[in-house]
């Protein structure tokens, strides 16, 4: 049961055929057997699950169907949870216990999910392989001598070898996407305002969205559905009218127009991905689309302008851990500047500091027409470049990352790590909507397929996923590594 | 743009981080680095581009200032690493 979609679980807790305590229990007793060796959960709420889960199937018994209810699922610990341990993945938050919920969290409360806990993630969001994390790396379910991707590499890994039915992850520069592609998941990263933010540590805000990490493109409808909607506490929430997100999961893809940009295909990108995307688009041309190779001319420069519309947001953002209201504080400050500076150097990681120098740099006096509203100019061009690109087209197909996972401890340089991003994050500077899908396997590491969509059409790369999922089964194949570890057949 | 130690130090208070002596040098070589990618972006005019803050031209909503939170002093400050008489304590400021 444990390696069941959403859908799948909903049906089986509809059917009474398994109680939601069940279930919660079969997630718990495997992230006790596997949490160890795959450092996926910082937190794991046993005791709070089970009375959840309870409380579900009690509601169950009383009429109540929503389609999450008893569905356990995991918090990306980016999320502020009430009276749990919040960390973003740092030092500086080791010890903070969130006094309120996030909307996001707040809504799958309200739908009655049950939360097993909390994942780990790079150091506030920051890194492509959770090696960054203060509490340690995770390991990637595939082969644990592999990184699982990151920032949201707890959820990715968690959702993988079947540690939830379902989590919660954010995406910055493609922090959704591409642990998703790492760890053979499906992530959605949402337009940007599609999801509220509140309570969501901020990164980058001009540029950070939640999003969901599931086993299937119907499990993120469900997810999205419950996440999605205005929210007035954060004034980025986008006022849009609902939408059932898996309404038009099941339309025939005949006529879909698919863009396939020439730069996401050029150099860098190993054989074996290109090939897999290669026999996807295949698959497509089956379902009667048509593909139209196309330019992001732009898309050159996504890199470069991130790294100083993110570090600059960054380093606004964390201004506020200064040791004086919550979280770390060093010991014995002689005065208050000695305690700033010794709190944040103590509090926060090696990448979390080299960015927060480039943002302070960058926003420095003298340099901000060179930096910060270059880089904003930069993101006009790409974003022309999308727009130009979606008259013609309804979606745009690339790889999500130019490989498969890569080796623990292999990127010490930080640019190489920057450059792992390269597909996706043209998307958050334009703050267009995308999912990853698996689409093959290479060497025994899965292979992501990234589909871009509109502004606001979720709905149609859930669409073009689903679809996809219904005719291929990349998305059901699972690690055998982590099968064996657990002693299962 | 490779930058030197004084800057890097500079730039270090600014952001109110401490950085060792030790690790001074390769800060300095990350920082420059990053800053020679982030160069990439100068090689295209931009001159007639707009700036682009919000991917939809969106502007922030606005609310009435209005109280909408409760008063949370008491439960909020049992966050804080050290407090007293509902005030936050921090070393000695002024003599």
């Amino acid at each position: 049961m444990i390696n069941c979609t959403v859908a799948e679980t909903s049906a089986a807790l509809a059917a009474g055929d398994i109680s939601s305590v069940e279930i919660t229990q079969a997630y718990l007793d495997r992230i006790a057997t596997l949490n160890g060796e795959l450092n996926a959960f910082i937190t794991v709420c046993e005791n709070s699950a089970l009375l959840q889960a309870k409380a579900a199937d009690d509601a169950r018994a009383n009429g109540n169907d929503r389609p999450l209810l008893g569905i356990p699922l995991a918090h990306k610990d980016i999320f502020c949870t009430k009276d749990i341990l919040t960390t973003c993945g740092s030092r500086m938050l080791h010890n903070f216990v969130s006094p309120y919920n996030a909307t996001v969290v707040e809504r799958f409360i309200d739908a009655g999910t049950v939360l097993l806990g909390k994942t780990n993630m790079d150091e506030f969001a920051m890194g492509s392989s959770n090696e960054t994390s203060f509490f340690g790396d995770v390991k990637n379910p595939w082969n644990t001598e592999c990184v699982p991707g990151g920032s949201s590499g707890g959820s990715a890994a968690a959702v993988a070898a079947d540690l939830c039915a379902m989590a919660t992850g954010t995406d910055t520069g493609g922090s959704i996407r591409q642990p998703a592609a790492f760890c053979g998941v499906t992530g959605l990263k949402p337009s940007y305002g599609r999801v509220s933010r509140w309570g969501m540590i901020a990164f980058a805000s001009s540029l950070d969205q939640a999003g969901p990490i599931t086993k299937s493109a119907e499990d993120a409808a469900l997810m999205l559905n419950v996440m999605s909607g205005l929210d007035k506490k954060d004034s980025t929430s986008i006022d849009r009218p609902i939408e059932d997100f898996t309404a038009t999961l099941n339309q025939p893809l005949k006529g879909l127009r698919i863009g396939v940009p020439k730069q996401h295909f050029a150099d860098g990108l190993s054989m074996e991905v290109e090939q897999a995307i290669r026999n996807a688009l295949a698959e497509y041309e089956k379902l009667g689309a048509t593909i139209k190779e196309m330019d992001l001319t732009n898309s050159h420069l996504s890199v470069s302008a991130y790294y100083v519309v993110a570090p600059a947001e960054a380093s606004a953002n964390l201004s506020r851990f200064d040791g004086v209201r919550y979280g770390h504080r060093c010991e014995d400050p002689t005065d208050l500047e000695d305690m700033y500076k010794r709190t944040r150097s103590e509090g926060f990681g090696e990448e979390v500091k080299r960015r927060i120098m480039i943002g302070t740099y960058a926003l420095s006096a003298g340099y901000y027409d060179a930096y910060y509203r270059k880089a904003q100019k930069i993101r006009r061009l790409i974003k022309d470049d999308f727009d130009r690109a979606f008259e013609e087209v309804d979606v745009i197909i690339g790889p999500t990352s130019p490989h498969t996972a890569f080796k623990l401890g292999s990127k010490a340089d930080p640019v190489s790590m920057y450059l792992e991003d390269i597909y996706t994050i043209a998307v958050n500077l334009a703050g267009l909507p995308a999912a990853s899908i698996p689409a093959g396997i290479a060497n025994g590491l899965p292979i992501g397929m990234q589909i871009i969509g509109k502004y606001f059409d979720e709905a149609k790369i859930l669409n073009v996923a689903h679809q996809f999922q219904q005719h291929t089964d990349w998305h059901k194949q699972k690690s055998t590594a982590i099968t064996a570890a657990s002693g299962e057949s | 743009m490779a930058l030197d130690k004084t800057e890097i130090e500079k730039i270090a208070h600014l952001a109110r981080l401490h950085i060792g002596e030790s690790e001074t040098e390769e800060v300095t070589t990350r920082i420059t680095d990053i800053l020679a990618l982030i160069d990439q972006m100068q090689s295209v005019d931009t001159e007639v581009v707009e700036p682009l803050a919000h991917p939809l031209d969106l502007v922030q909503r606005l609310r009435a200032d209005a109280i909408t939170e409760g008063n949370q002093r008491d439960k909020l400050q049992k966050l804080a690493p050290a407090s007293e008489d509902g005030l936050y304590l921090v070393p000695k400021v002024l003599e």
